[in-house]
């Protein structure tokens, strides 16, 4: 509406927003498009079987199989999480309320390597809970439980933070009403919150998706890298790169920067419906 | 406050205790309580040894350079994303949707991806390393290096926060300023800015944290000089491999409290931002 307005409006000149866009334009190409399009252009330098044999190479379809479990952990449980937050934090007045909304928000701001160092300083061999977990013969740094660990403290503010301030918005006048009713709990979740939420959700767990599959940081402090064992695919990624295997490199940051482009377009559906 | 205790629901909505349970118990086992290890760990090592590791001219060098690379990024992309979200919400031309999409890649591209795409792209011969090598201009392992990592890396901070003020700006203003005779640029400073200003900060506060605590895109491009492109997350991560955990743990600690007050700061702007919104 605006934009009609104040294009039409006299003296004001017609070539900066011209201008302005151009701009947008050519910086965008440079620092957004060529390095997405770089990865791609130098995946498939040396043609489409030397691509198939660099994904299909067993140490890579080892970490993307590793990595898609992560990702079968980690998302259903912070999905849990991130419902059970908004439902606590929107339909509910508690003291503390705000605190632990900073407090969801933490592993947004924190550097996943900082996250990875809070883990090894707890369950690592010199960490707190070090000797208690030697003397019971337990292992979560360098194995999986510490990489599932490390992936759900990156991820955890994800779906909460998609769906909290819908909910907010949204009001709760149609669950009390499902109440008095007579709904139960679970009915009025499934049947009044869920439908409502769904989209918000759905983006939630595909951020949060995109995020645990690519999380590379927090995981490298505490995978501790084991080829064939804990290597998550953005781990062998840097292997390879470090290998100067850069077309297998690519060739495997392809595939995740497929699921980085699927994301994009759930996010552009679901605002088109909104 | 009155009208909001007044309106205040009894609570006839079930599943309060299950839903703050669940989340107060996952809150302390995966954020709280290896925070707060780290806090702990660092504690042990006391004040003089902490001084000790920070003060070490490497530690200092390695701070030095994030905060600087850091900076620079932000200052980088506080114009560009100011950029960005005007031309966004104000214009309409082809186009315009997939720019608007292009604005979340740096989000949903893991940073080792976009860490390796950038050191090729820029090594002497990428797309644009070539030409810039030619003329004698190096970015892969200079400071350069890092400053763009994490440029790229905290691109939809700034878009993103200031994009859904300057929508719901009323254009009546500008129009009110417009017909009194004030030039564009008049009208941008003393209408526009002063709306999108808190945003504006925030989004800024909230890419330098991340640029702070980048790891994944930087270490590729970086080199990883000790004393010149050497940040200090790389830093804490080597002290670990050398079974250093003291230094590991007094790294992580700084940068811990880097973001925090950063976190506090961004989140004042926006409170005092509601605060002055709702006042009006």
């Amino acid at each position: 509406m605006s934009t009609l307005a104040l294009s039409h409006a006299p003296g004001q000149s017609r070539r900066m927003p011209q201008l302005l866009i151009g701009l947008a334009f050519v910086l965008t190409a440079i620092f957004v498009v060529a390095p997405l399009a770089f990865i791609f252009w130098r995946a498939f330098a040396g043609g489409w079987a030397v691509y198939l044999a660099n994904i299909t190479d067993p140490l890579v379809l080892h970490a993307i199989w590793l990595t898609t479990l992560v990702a079968v952990i980690v998302v259903p449980v912070n999905v849990a999480f991130g419902i059970a937050a908004a439902w606590a934090i929107a339909r509910f007045r508690f003291p503390g309320r705000k605190l632990l909304m900073v407090l969801i928000e933490i592993p947004f701001s924190i550097s996943p390597i900082i996250a990875g160092i809070c883990y090894l300083l707890l369950y690592g061999r010199q960490g707190l809970l070090g000797p208690w977990l030697a003397a019971h013969d337990l292992k979560i740094m360098f194995a999986l439980p510490g990489i599932l660990l490390v992936t759900m403290f990156v991820t955890a503010p994800f779906v909460a933070r998609e769906v909290l301030p819908l909910m907010q918005a949204q009001g709760s006048e149609q669950e009390q009403a499902a109440v008095t009713l007579g709904a139960r709990g679970w009915q009025v979740f499934s049947r009044v919150t869920l439908p409502n939420i769904r989209w918000a959700l759905l983006y939630g767990a595909v951020l949060c998706t995109a995020r645990a599959v690519g999380e590379f940081g927090g995981v490298s402090v505490v995978s501790g890298s084991i080829r064939g064992q804990t290597n998550t695919l953005p781990l062998q990624i840097e292997l390879m790169f470090n290998d100067l295997n850069t077309t297998g490199a690519f060739a495997a940051a392809s595939t995740l920067t497929v699921i980085a482009l699927v994301v994009l377009v759930i996010k552009a559906v679901l605002e088109s419906r909104r | 406050m009155t009208a909001a205790a007044a309106i205040k629901p009894k609570r006839v909505l079930p599943g309060f205790s299950l839903s703050l349970g669940t989340t107060l118990l996952y809150v302390a086992l995966v954020i709280l309580i290896p925070v707060i290890a780290l806090v702990l760990k660092g504690a042990e090592i006391g004040p003089a040894r902490f001084w000790a590791i920070i003060a070490a001219p490497r530690t200092l060098a390695a701070l030095r350079v994030t905060l600087t690379a850091a900076a620079l990024a932000t200052v980088f992309n506080a114009f560009y994303g100011l950029l960005m979200a005007w031309v966004l919400t104000r214009y309409d031309f082809p186009g315009k949707r997939i720019l608007d999409a292009l604005m979340d890649i740096p989000f949903a591209l893991p940073t080792a991806v976009a860490g390796i795409s950038l050191t090729a792209l820029y090594s002497a011969n990428g797309w644009f390393g070539a030409p810039l090598t030619g003329a004698g201009i190096n970015v892969v392992y200079t400071l350069g290096g890092v400053i763009l990592a994490m440029t790229f890396t905290s691109i939809p901070f700034v878009v993103r926060a200031i994009q859904p003020v300057l929508e719901d700006l009323d254009p009546a203003m500008e129009q009110a300023a417009m017909t009194l005779g004030a030039r564009p640029f008049a009208i941008f400073r003393r209408v526009v800015l002063p709306a999108i200003l808190p945003a504006w900060l925030a989004g800024s506060t909230v890419a330098f944290a991340r640029s702070l605590g980048e790891f994944g895109a930087v270490v590729f491009i970086a080199g990883n000089l000790p004393f010149k492109t050497e940040i200090a997350a790389l830093l804490a991560f080597i002290r670990l491999e050398e079974y250093d955990y003291q230094g590991a743990a007094a790294i992580a600690l700084v940068l811990l409290l880097f973001a925090l007050i950063l976190l506090m700061i961004s989140n004042l702007i926006q409170f005092r931002a509601a605060r002055h919104l709702e006042a009006r």
